[in-house]
Protein backbone atom coordinates (compact mmCIF):
# COMPACT_ATOMS: atom_id res chain seq x y z
CA UNK A 1 0.00 0.00 0.00
CA UNK A 2 1.09 3.76 -0.92
CA UNK A 3 0.81 6.24 1.63
CA UNK A 4 -0.34 8.33 -2.03
CA UNK A 5 -3.28 6.23 -2.17
CA UNK A 6 -4.14 6.06 1.62
CA UNK A 7 -6.79 8.17 1.38
CA UNK A 8 -7.32 8.65 -2.81
CA UNK A 9 -7.94 12.09 -5.29
CA UNK A 10 -8.69 13.27 -8.43
CA UNK A 11 -7.66 16.54 -9.07
CA UNK A 12 -8.10 18.32 -12.59
CA UNK A 13 -6.98 21.94 -13.64
CA UNK A 14 -7.33 23.69 -17.44
CA UNK A 15 -6.56 26.62 -19.05
CA UNK A 16 -9.30 28.62 -21.21
CA UNK A 17 -9.46 32.51 -22.46
CA UNK A 18 -8.80 34.63 -19.79
CA UNK A 19 -10.11 31.93 -17.39
CA UNK A 20 -9.12 28.91 -15.51
CA UNK A 21 -11.54 25.75 -13.75
CA UNK A 22 -9.72 23.74 -11.47
CA UNK A 23 -12.16 20.90 -9.96
CA UNK A 24 -11.70 17.74 -7.55
CA UNK A 25 -13.45 14.23 -6.41
CA UNK A 26 -15.27 14.73 -3.28
CA UNK A 27 -14.72 11.16 -1.58
CA UNK A 28 -13.17 10.72 1.61
CA UNK A 29 -12.08 7.28 2.58
CA UNK A 30 -9.47 5.29 4.29
CA UNK A 31 -8.13 2.67 1.73
CA UNK A 32 -11.51 0.66 1.04
CA UNK A 33 -13.80 2.24 3.14
CA UNK A 34 -15.32 5.34 2.27
CA UNK A 35 -16.29 7.87 4.82
CA UNK A 36 -17.98 11.09 3.61
CA UNK A 37 -18.88 12.36 0.00
CA UNK A 38 -18.29 15.48 0.76
CA UNK A 39 -14.35 16.54 1.23
CA UNK A 40 -13.41 18.74 -1.85
CA UNK A 41 -9.80 19.03 -2.08
CA UNK A 42 -9.90 22.01 -3.67
CA UNK A 43 -9.04 25.48 -1.47
CA UNK A 44 -9.63 29.10 -2.05
CA UNK A 45 -6.62 31.00 -1.61
CA UNK A 46 -7.95 34.51 -2.67
CA UNK A 47 -10.23 35.50 -5.08
CA UNK A 48 -8.22 34.65 -7.98
CA UNK A 49 -5.80 31.61 -6.95
CA UNK A 50 -7.08 28.41 -5.98
CA UNK A 51 -5.13 25.24 -4.90
CA UNK A 52 -5.70 21.58 -5.45
CA UNK A 53 -4.00 18.90 -3.06
CA UNK A 54 -3.86 15.27 -3.58
CA UNK A 55 -2.20 12.41 -1.40
CA UNK A 56 -2.39 11.68 1.99
CA UNK A 57 -5.09 14.00 3.31
CA UNK A 58 -4.04 14.66 6.98
CA UNK A 59 -0.80 16.49 4.75
CA UNK A 60 -2.83 18.08 2.18
CA UNK A 61 -5.39 19.86 5.49
CA UNK A 62 -1.86 20.81 7.43
CA UNK A 63 -0.22 22.30 4.31
CA UNK A 64 -3.53 24.35 3.41
CA UNK A 65 -3.51 25.53 6.79
CA UNK A 66 0.18 26.73 6.67
CA UNK A 67 -0.18 27.94 3.42
CA UNK A 68 -3.31 30.31 4.31
CA UNK A 69 -0.99 31.37 7.41
CA UNK A 70 1.89 32.55 4.65
CA UNK A 71 -0.57 34.22 2.51
CA UNK A 72 -2.33 36.28 5.05
CA UNK A 73 1.20 37.37 6.47
CA UNK A 74 2.08 38.44 3.36
CA UNK A 75 -1.25 40.03 2.66
CA UNK A 76 -0.99 41.85 5.80
CA UNK A 77 2.73 42.99 5.00
CA UNK A 78 2.55 43.66 1.14
CA UNK A 79 -0.75 45.23 1.15
CA UNK A 80 -1.74 42.59 -1.67
CA UNK A 81 -2.71 39.26 -2.33
CA UNK A 82 -0.09 37.23 -3.78
CA UNK A 83 0.26 36.70 -7.78
CA UNK A 84 -0.65 33.03 -8.72
CA UNK A 85 3.25 32.73 -9.81
CA UNK A 86 4.84 34.04 -6.66
CA UNK A 87 2.14 31.47 -4.51
CA UNK A 88 3.42 28.74 -6.66
CA UNK A 89 7.19 29.41 -5.97
CA UNK A 90 6.25 29.81 -2.13
CA UNK A 91 4.80 26.34 -2.81
CA UNK A 92 8.01 24.62 -4.05
CA UNK A 93 10.38 26.25 -1.23
CA UNK A 94 7.85 25.36 1.35
CA UNK A 95 7.74 21.86 -0.06
CA UNK A 96 11.48 21.80 -0.65
CA UNK A 97 12.38 22.59 2.97
CA UNK A 98 10.94 19.27 4.17
CA UNK A 99 13.04 17.33 1.61
CA UNK A 100 13.84 14.55 4.49
CA UNK A 101 10.63 14.37 5.66
CA UNK A 102 8.47 15.69 2.87
CA UNK A 103 4.70 16.32 3.52
CA UNK A 104 2.86 13.44 1.22
CA UNK A 105 0.51 15.74 -0.77
CA UNK A 106 1.41 16.99 -4.48
CA UNK A 107 -0.37 20.26 -5.18
CA UNK A 108 -2.27 21.91 -8.22
CA UNK A 109 -2.11 25.73 -8.39
CA UNK A 110 -4.57 27.37 -10.44
CA UNK A 111 -5.24 31.19 -10.93
CA UNK A 112 -5.49 34.37 -12.80
CA UNK A 113 -2.50 36.63 -12.66
CA UNK A 114 -3.17 40.29 -12.06
CA UNK A 115 -2.97 41.26 -15.96
CA UNK A 116 -5.64 38.29 -16.62
CA UNK A 117 -3.62 35.72 -17.88
CA UNK A 118 -4.30 32.17 -16.94
CA UNK A 119 -1.54 30.11 -14.50
CA UNK A 120 -1.64 26.82 -13.95
CA UNK A 121 1.30 24.40 -12.15
CA UNK A 122 1.80 21.39 -10.45
CA UNK A 123 4.38 19.81 -7.69
CA UNK A 124 5.72 16.78 -7.02
CA UNK A 125 5.49 15.93 -3.31
CA UNK A 126 9.23 17.64 -2.51
CA UNK A 127 8.25 20.62 -4.67
CA UNK A 128 9.63 20.39 -8.26
CA UNK A 129 7.79 22.95 -9.64
CA UNK A 130 6.03 22.66 -13.56
CA UNK A 131 3.87 25.49 -15.13
CA UNK A 132 1.44 24.49 -17.94
CA UNK A 133 -0.72 25.88 -20.70
CA UNK A 134 -2.94 23.67 -20.62
CA UNK A 135 -3.94 21.14 -18.18
CA UNK A 136 -2.58 20.08 -14.63
CA UNK A 137 -3.87 16.84 -12.69
CA UNK A 138 -3.17 14.86 -9.46
CA UNK A 139 -4.52 11.99 -8.16
CA UNK A 140 -4.36 8.58 -7.63
CA UNK A 141 -5.23 7.64 -11.42
CA UNK A 142 -3.34 9.70 -12.86
CA UNK A 143 -2.69 7.82 -16.19
CA UNK A 144 -7.06 7.99 -17.06
CA UNK A 145 -6.88 11.62 -15.91
CA UNK A 146 -3.76 12.58 -18.24
CA UNK A 147 -5.64 10.33 -21.27
CA UNK A 148 -9.06 12.09 -20.40
CA UNK A 149 -7.09 15.97 -20.80
CA UNK A 150 -5.16 15.21 -23.23
CA UNK A 151 -7.83 14.09 -25.90
CA UNK A 152 -10.42 16.38 -24.17
CA UNK A 153 -8.62 19.78 -23.79
CA UNK A 154 -8.19 22.89 -26.70
CA UNK A 155 -7.20 25.94 -26.73
CA UNK A 156 -9.36 29.33 -26.10
CA UNK A 157 -12.31 27.71 -24.55
CA UNK A 158 -14.82 30.02 -22.80
CA UNK A 159 -16.03 29.60 -19.34
CA UNK A 160 -18.94 27.15 -19.59
CA UNK A 161 -17.38 25.13 -22.49
CA UNK A 162 -14.16 24.96 -19.91
CA UNK A 163 -16.27 23.69 -17.34
CA UNK A 164 -17.86 21.24 -19.40
CA UNK A 165 -14.43 19.67 -20.24
CA UNK A 166 -13.43 19.55 -17.06
CA UNK A 167 -16.35 18.24 -15.47
CA UNK A 168 -16.09 15.29 -18.01
CA UNK A 169 -12.34 14.62 -18.13
CA UNK A 170 -12.57 14.94 -13.92
CA UNK A 171 -15.48 11.86 -13.99
CA UNK A 172 -14.42 9.93 -16.23
CA UNK A 173 -10.79 9.74 -15.37
CA UNK A 174 -11.86 8.89 -11.92
CA UNK A 175 -14.40 6.38 -13.33
CA UNK A 176 -12.59 3.48 -13.27
CA UNK A 177 -11.04 4.79 -9.63
CA UNK A 178 -11.67 2.83 -6.53
CA UNK A 179 -10.18 5.62 -4.58
CA UNK A 180 -11.89 8.56 -5.63
CA UNK A 181 -14.91 10.03 -7.13
CA UNK A 182 -18.41 10.09 -5.26
CA UNK A 183 -19.34 13.65 -6.53
CA UNK A 184 -17.23 16.62 -7.53
CA UNK A 185 -17.15 20.37 -7.29
CA UNK A 186 -15.72 22.49 -10.19
CA UNK A 187 -14.67 26.48 -9.25
CA UNK A 188 -14.51 28.34 -12.99
CA UNK A 189 -12.41 31.16 -12.42
CA UNK A 190 -12.73 34.79 -14.66
CA UNK A 191 -11.68 38.54 -14.18
CA UNK A 192 -14.97 39.22 -12.25
CA UNK A 193 -16.60 36.34 -10.89
CA UNK A 194 -15.88 32.49 -9.28
CA UNK A 195 -18.41 30.13 -10.43
CA UNK A 196 -18.95 26.81 -8.14
CA UNK A 197 -20.62 23.82 -9.43
CA UNK A 198 -21.52 20.83 -8.05
CA UNK A 199 -21.71 17.56 -9.45
CA UNK A 200 -23.94 14.30 -8.97
CA UNK A 201 -21.94 11.28 -10.24
CA UNK A 202 -22.07 7.91 -9.48
CA UNK A 203 -21.78 7.16 -5.72
CA UNK A 204 -19.39 4.13 -5.94
CA UNK B 1 24.09 38.21 18.51
CA UNK B 2 26.53 38.73 21.75
CA UNK B 3 28.82 35.89 22.66
CA UNK B 4 30.11 37.90 25.49
CA UNK B 5 29.29 38.57 29.11
CA UNK B 6 26.80 41.04 28.27
CA UNK B 7 23.21 39.88 28.09
CA UNK B 8 21.68 43.57 28.81
CA UNK B 9 21.37 46.07 26.68
CA UNK B 10 23.96 48.63 26.41
CA UNK B 11 20.84 51.44 25.00
CA UNK B 12 19.55 51.90 28.05
CA UNK B 13 17.03 54.58 29.25
CA UNK B 14 17.36 58.18 30.51
CA UNK B 15 15.23 59.83 32.92
CA UNK B 16 13.54 61.72 30.37
CA UNK B 17 13.01 59.02 28.54
CA UNK B 18 15.02 59.35 25.69
CA UNK B 19 18.08 56.59 24.60
CA UNK B 20 20.98 58.69 24.73
CA UNK B 21 22.76 55.93 22.53
CA UNK B 22 20.73 56.93 19.66
CA UNK B 23 21.15 60.22 20.01
CA UNK B 24 25.17 60.15 19.91
CA UNK B 25 24.40 57.57 16.96
CA UNK B 26 22.58 59.99 15.50
CA UNK B 27 25.41 62.77 16.15
CA UNK B 28 28.05 60.17 14.51
CA UNK B 29 25.44 60.31 11.14
CA UNK B 30 25.47 64.48 11.35
CA UNK B 31 29.47 64.40 11.49
CA UNK B 32 29.34 62.18 8.54
CA UNK B 33 29.41 63.34 4.39
CA UNK B 34 26.74 64.89 3.05
CA UNK B 35 23.81 62.69 1.53
CA UNK B 36 20.62 63.49 -0.37
CA UNK B 37 18.23 61.90 -2.77
CA UNK B 38 15.69 63.30 -4.37
CA UNK B 39 12.40 61.43 -6.05
CA UNK B 40 10.64 62.30 -9.39
CA UNK B 41 7.84 62.05 -11.48
CA UNK B 42 9.22 58.71 -13.01
CA UNK B 43 12.66 57.72 -11.35
CA UNK B 44 14.91 58.20 -8.11
CA UNK B 45 18.26 59.79 -7.26
CA UNK B 46 20.40 59.55 -4.64
CA UNK B 47 23.93 61.41 -4.20
CA UNK B 48 26.82 61.67 -1.92
CA UNK B 49 30.03 63.39 -1.39
CA UNK B 50 32.82 61.39 -1.52
CA UNK B 51 35.32 63.22 0.75
CA UNK B 52 38.45 61.11 0.85
CA UNK B 53 40.89 61.42 3.49
CA UNK B 54 43.80 62.24 1.60
CA UNK B 55 45.07 62.48 -2.34
CA UNK B 56 46.83 59.11 -2.18
CA UNK B 57 43.85 57.34 -2.00
CA UNK B 58 42.54 54.97 -5.01
CA UNK B 59 39.28 56.71 -5.24
CA UNK B 60 37.63 54.48 -8.02
CA UNK B 61 37.91 51.20 -5.35
CA UNK B 62 35.40 53.45 -2.63
CA UNK B 63 32.47 52.66 -3.18
CA UNK B 64 29.71 54.90 -1.55
CA UNK B 65 26.32 53.96 -3.01
CA UNK B 66 25.63 50.42 -3.02
CA UNK B 67 23.02 48.28 -5.25
CA UNK B 68 20.95 45.41 -2.75
CA UNK B 69 18.75 44.39 -6.34
CA UNK B 70 18.70 45.46 -9.68
CA UNK B 71 15.87 47.89 -8.35
CA UNK B 72 17.17 49.46 -5.21
CA UNK B 73 20.03 51.22 -4.74
CA UNK B 74 21.13 52.67 -0.99
CA UNK B 75 23.76 55.34 0.38
CA UNK B 76 24.47 56.17 3.27
CA UNK B 77 26.27 59.20 6.34
CA UNK B 78 28.07 58.27 8.65
CA UNK B 79 30.69 54.98 9.94
CA UNK B 80 30.85 53.39 6.71
CA UNK B 81 32.01 49.71 7.77
CA UNK B 82 28.74 49.48 9.26
CA UNK B 83 26.88 50.74 6.07
CA UNK B 84 28.80 47.97 4.70
CA UNK B 85 27.43 45.14 7.16
CA UNK B 86 23.69 46.56 6.75
CA UNK B 87 24.36 46.11 3.08
CA UNK B 88 25.14 42.64 3.43
CA UNK B 89 21.97 42.04 5.64
CA UNK B 90 19.62 43.83 3.17
CA UNK B 91 21.12 41.93 0.14
CA UNK B 92 20.85 38.34 1.89
CA UNK B 93 17.09 39.49 2.66
CA UNK B 94 16.12 40.41 -0.59
CA UNK B 95 18.07 37.26 -2.12
CA UNK B 96 16.02 35.45 0.57
CA UNK B 97 13.37 36.69 -0.96
CA UNK B 98 13.78 35.94 -3.96
CA UNK B 99 14.41 32.70 -3.78
CA UNK B 100 11.12 31.97 -1.74
CA UNK B 101 8.26 34.29 -4.12
CA UNK B 102 11.26 34.50 -7.00
CA UNK B 103 9.87 38.00 -7.06
CA UNK B 104 12.00 41.19 -6.34
CA UNK B 105 11.83 42.03 -2.79
CA UNK B 106 9.44 45.61 -3.02
CA UNK B 107 11.02 48.60 -1.63
CA UNK B 108 9.03 49.17 1.10
CA UNK B 109 9.59 45.75 2.62
CA UNK B 110 13.10 45.34 2.52
CA UNK B 111 13.11 48.97 4.22
CA UNK B 112 10.79 47.77 6.78
CA UNK B 113 13.53 44.11 7.13
CA UNK B 114 16.45 46.81 7.55
CA UNK B 115 14.72 49.00 9.69
CA UNK B 116 14.14 45.90 11.98
CA UNK B 117 17.87 44.86 11.88
CA UNK B 118 19.11 48.28 12.99
CA UNK B 119 16.11 48.09 16.11
CA UNK B 120 17.33 44.94 16.61
CA UNK B 121 21.26 46.58 17.54
CA UNK B 122 19.14 49.34 20.21
CA UNK B 123 17.97 46.63 22.16
CA UNK B 124 19.97 43.35 22.26
CA UNK B 125 22.78 42.23 24.81
CA UNK B 126 26.47 43.85 23.84
CA UNK B 127 25.94 45.57 20.74
CA UNK B 128 25.45 49.04 20.04
CA UNK B 129 23.18 51.03 17.39
CA UNK B 130 24.58 51.49 13.58
CA UNK B 131 25.94 54.57 13.28
CA UNK B 132 24.75 55.45 9.88
CA UNK B 133 21.42 56.73 8.77
CA UNK B 134 20.28 54.92 5.02
CA UNK B 135 18.98 56.80 2.01
CA UNK B 136 17.23 53.68 0.14
CA UNK B 137 16.01 54.49 -3.92
CA UNK B 138 14.45 51.99 -5.25
CA UNK B 139 11.42 51.58 -8.31
CA UNK B 140 8.85 48.93 -8.00
CA UNK B 141 5.40 48.01 -8.94
CA UNK B 142 3.99 50.99 -6.68
CA UNK B 143 6.69 53.29 -8.72
CA UNK B 144 9.97 55.15 -7.65
CA UNK B 145 10.29 55.71 -4.14
CA UNK B 146 12.75 57.10 -1.59
CA UNK B 147 13.36 55.94 1.98
CA UNK B 148 15.36 57.16 4.71
CA UNK B 149 15.95 54.41 7.62
CA UNK B 150 17.81 56.34 10.97
CA UNK B 151 19.81 54.51 13.78
CA UNK B 152 17.30 54.07 15.66
CA UNK B 153 15.47 52.00 13.37
CA UNK B 154 12.50 54.62 12.14
CA UNK B 155 12.30 54.99 8.81
CA UNK B 156 10.21 57.56 6.45
CA UNK B 157 9.53 57.99 2.73
CA UNK B 158 10.54 61.15 1.23
CA UNK B 159 9.79 63.44 -1.61
CA UNK B 160 13.63 64.36 -1.22
CA UNK B 161 15.68 64.76 1.63
CA UNK B 162 19.46 65.04 2.58
CA UNK B 163 21.66 63.59 6.02
CA UNK B 164 24.79 64.00 7.06
CA UNK B 165 26.86 67.01 7.53
CA UNK B 166 25.45 69.80 5.82
CA UNK B 167 21.60 68.26 6.12
CA UNK B 168 19.88 71.46 7.24
CA UNK B 169 21.39 73.96 4.65
CA UNK B 170 20.05 71.16 1.82
CA UNK B 171 16.96 70.35 2.99
CA UNK B 172 16.09 73.71 2.91
CA UNK B 173 17.44 74.40 -0.70
CA UNK B 174 15.36 71.01 -1.78
CA UNK B 175 11.82 72.36 -0.50
CA UNK B 176 12.47 75.57 -2.58
CA UNK B 177 13.67 73.65 -5.78
CA UNK B 178 11.39 70.92 -5.16
CA UNK B 179 7.93 69.97 -7.35
CA UNK B 180 6.04 66.82 -8.07
CA UNK B 181 6.19 66.97 -11.50
CA UNK B 182 9.95 66.89 -12.12
CA UNK B 183 11.65 64.50 -14.17
CA UNK B 184 14.61 62.40 -13.39
CA UNK B 185 17.09 64.19 -15.76
CA UNK B 186 15.91 67.51 -13.54
CA UNK B 187 16.13 65.64 -10.70
CA UNK B 188 19.32 64.62 -11.11
CA UNK B 189 20.32 68.43 -11.63
CA UNK B 190 18.79 69.43 -8.65
CA UNK B 191 20.94 67.15 -6.78
CA UNK B 192 23.55 68.15 -8.05
CA UNK B 193 23.12 71.58 -7.20
CA UNK B 194 22.17 70.67 -3.50
CA UNK B 195 24.91 68.82 -3.01
CA UNK B 196 27.61 71.87 -4.69
CA UNK B 197 25.82 74.51 -2.22
CA UNK B 198 27.68 73.05 0.95
CA UNK B 199 30.80 71.61 -1.10
CA UNK B 200 34.23 72.87 -0.08
CA UNK B 201 35.68 73.20 -3.63
CA UNK B 202 35.18 72.02 -7.05
CA UNK B 203 32.38 69.78 -7.46
CA UNK B 204 33.94 67.11 -10.22
CA UNK B 205 32.78 62.84 -11.00
CA UNK B 206 35.68 62.24 -9.06
CA UNK B 207 34.74 63.69 -5.50
CA UNK B 208 30.79 62.59 -6.07
CA UNK B 209 28.62 59.49 -6.53
CA UNK B 210 25.25 59.51 -7.78
CA UNK B 211 23.17 56.49 -8.22
CA UNK B 212 19.67 56.79 -10.39
CA UNK B 213 16.83 54.39 -11.22
CA UNK B 214 14.70 55.19 -13.99
CA UNK B 215 11.35 53.08 -14.98
CA UNK B 216 13.61 50.38 -16.63
CA UNK B 217 13.80 49.53 -13.02
CA UNK B 218 17.37 49.11 -13.30
CA UNK B 219 19.99 50.93 -10.78
CA UNK B 220 22.61 52.29 -11.57
CA UNK B 221 25.55 54.01 -9.79
CA UNK B 222 26.75 56.60 -12.76
CA UNK B 223 30.33 56.54 -13.87
CA UNK B 224 32.91 59.63 -13.89
CA UNK B 225 32.48 60.56 -16.82
CA UNK B 226 28.51 60.21 -17.01
CA UNK B 227 28.94 62.98 -13.78
CA UNK B 228 31.03 65.18 -15.00
CA UNK B 229 28.43 65.45 -18.36
CA UNK B 230 25.91 66.16 -15.72
CA UNK B 231 27.91 68.85 -13.91
CA UNK B 232 28.74 70.39 -17.14
CA UNK B 233 24.72 70.46 -17.78
CA UNK B 234 24.83 72.48 -15.11
CA UNK B 235 27.39 74.90 -14.65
Amino acid sequence: MSIFSYNGAAIVAMAGKECVAIGSDLRFGVQMQTITCDTPKVFKIHDKLYLGLSGLLTDAQTLHQKLMFRHNLYKLREERDMKPSTFGHMLSNALYERRFGPYFAAPVVAGLEPDGTPFLCGMDTIGAIETAKDFMITGTSPESLYGMCESMWRPDMEPDELFETVAQCLMSGFDRDALAGWGAVIHVITKDKVISRTLKTRMD
Amino acid sequence: MAESQYSFSLTTFSPSGKLVQIEYALNAVAAGATSLGISAADGVVIATEKKLPSTLVDESTVQKIMTITPSIGVVYSGMGPDFRVLVRRARKTAQTYYQTYKEHIPVAQLVRETAAVMQEFTQTGGVRPFGVSLMMAGYDDNGPQLYQIDPSGSYFAWKASAIGKNMTNAKAFLEKRYSDEVGIEDAVHTALLTLKEGFEGQLSGANIEVGVVGPNRSFKVLTEAEVNDYLQEVE
